[in-house]
């Protein structure tokens, strides 16, 4: 066998726990494999025997159906065996420590383990603690890796000419790892990225490729590609950043008015889901033709399934 | 003690000798297609160059078939030992409905047969062909598994640890067949 070396692969690697830490090559190259993967959904079988024989951990300390739920689909579809544990059903809640709990489950031989925690951090952590490739799926305000590969490949697959265009991220910058990864990658592809959020919300200082929005109205003036908006997280609301979800809708959310701006400029919408209807989105936007919410989902599988191909877990121990 | 490596490289097919055996191979093809038209599928990449050109030479004479293209590389059996670099992954098209269809597999080489072993399995996850054969341009002997070729370009004597090499216009920018030997000279 044979093939053509037109373009160099990047070399694999043991983990995946951040956009900041991947370079151009390593995420065009995801992104690119993504496609192959997408088109399996087509076949009556969508399972390729990749992973055959492999074992896929989900590890989800804080709760999610939607990602977790991507993420084993995904190893299904490569034909890996998948077990899922939530933290509710575990002993972690008697008291183990993560390392504990994965030391326990290296006695398993888990290949891939995918992870989710309120910490950040856990997952960088991990990795350096066992053989496993480690998947981080979301670690507390940090990173958020597959979403933002994800959300470039939707952006992409609408807008192949990226380098240049423009992506909006309204709502809670400063709490969101979504926010942080998603911004990181579209940076490293030459995507011009600006956020609009309650002030106290947005990170001071950091991060100085985003343009800071004070107000839709300026939004609309930047003319963007594509306006990503994040989940009001409800259940951070006990620190209080803003008065009232009513008021949240009112000043940054997507409302009946905005939307119709937005529409008329055929501008794209993205949302990492779940949405809140009639917080950060009103109702009829949900059927808007050039939303990408549901591509985001599909595309979801696809990027996973492209990121449990390339990583490579270490060597057995002895 | 030290290795000294030279390669040498023989060309067995030039670029005419190509288009001869490919005419050849189409006409071969054309003679079982009066009853039952096969639909044609290449194995990337020149595999799929290949089934192109033989459909080519079938235009000429208004013969239209269809070609699908199909990546193997989620199928194969050595995943696990191909060190550092993952294989790049292509789209595989099956632009046809393969239930009840004749398919012709396309590769540029048959060797251990592991590649044809795997294209069965990917192509098999599209639908169930009433018949699948294969045609290659070259069969260079040393098979793992039995599989056999139903059209043959050329056979080629090689020994296990020699390699043949296709190159063509449109992958390569280099058109010919190749067989390179490495002669490992141990002196102490």
């Amino acid at each position: 066998m044979s093939k053509k070396d037109d373009e160099p692969i990047p070399p694999s690697k043991k983990d995946l726990l951040d956009i900041a830490s991947l370079s151009v090559e390593e995420i065009e190259y995801l992104l690119k494999s993504a496609g192959p993967f997408k088109e399996l959904f087509k076949r009556s079988i969508k399972k390729v025997p990749a992973l055959r024989g492999k074992s896929v951990l989900n590890l989800f300390y804080e709760p999610s159906t939607r990602t977790s739920s991507s993420f084993e689909v995904a190893a299904k579809r490569m034909s890996a065996d998948v077990t899922n544990l939530s933290v509710s059903q575990s002993s972690v809640v008697k008291g183990e420590s993560v390392l504990d709990t994965v030391d326990t489950l290296q006695a398993m031989k888990t290949d891939y383990i995918v992870i989710r925690h309120k910490a950040a951090g856990i997952p960088n952590l991990l990795a350096n603690h066992t053989r496993a490739s480690i998947l981080n799926a979301g670690d507390g305000f940090h990173a958020h890796p597959t979403q933002a590969l994800l959300d470039a490949f939707t952006f992409r697959e609408v807008i192949p000419e990226s380098r240049g265009k423009r992506i909006v991220i309204v709502g809670d910058i400063l709490h969101s790892r979504v926010a942080r990864s998603t911004s990181t990658i579209f940076n490293k592809l030459g995507v011009e990225v600006a956020v609009l959020g309650p002030g106290p919300l947005i990170p001071p200082g950091r991060n100085d490729f985003i343009k800071r929005l004070s107000s839709w109205e300026d939004v609309f003036d930047w003319k963007p590609d594509a306006v990503y908006l994040l989940r009001v997280q409800m259940e951070r609301q006990d620190e209080q950043f803003f008065p009232s979800l009513t008021e949240y809708h009112k000043v940054y959310g997507l409302t009946s008015e905005r939307f119709k701006t937005l529409a008329s400029e055929g501008t794209y919408l993205m949302h990492p889901g779940p949405v809140n209807r009639g917080v950060e989105i009103v109702d009829e936007a949900m059927l808007y033709e050039k939303s990408l919410i549901n591509q985001q989902v599909e595309n979801g599988i696809a990027v996973r399934m492209a990121a449990l191909y390339w990583l490579k877990p270490g060597t057995e121990e002895k | 003690m030290s290795t000294s490596e030279n390669i040498l490289t023989e060309e067995l097919l030039s670029g005419p000798d190509i288009a001869t055996t490919v005419r050849r191979l189409a006409y071969e093809i054309l003679e079982t297609c009066r009853d039952d038209k096969p639909a044609f599928v290449g194995i990337y990449t020149r595999g799929v160059t290949l089934a192109k050109r033989v459909a080519a030479v079938l235009k000429e004479d208004g013969h239209d078939f269809e070609i699908g293209t199909i990546d193997i590389s989620l199928y194969r059996d050595d995943l696990d030992n191909l060190g550092a670099t993952m294989p790049k992954l292509e789209s595989s098209g099956v632009p046809f409905a393969l239930e009840g269809t004749r398919v012709i597999l396309f590769d540029e080489v048959i060797f251990t047969g592991r590649t044809i072993r795997a294209a069965l399995d990917g192509l098999m996850d599209y639908g169930r062909p009433s018949k699948i054969e294969l045609a290659v341009l070259a069969d260079r002997g040393h098979r793992e598994l039995p599989i056999q070729p139903d059209y043959v370009g050329t056979k080629i004597e090689t020994t296990r640890d020699q390699y043949v090499k296709v190159r063509f216009e449109e992958d390569d920018d280099q058109e010919g067949v190749f067989l390179i030997t490495k002669n490992s000279e141990t002196d102490s």
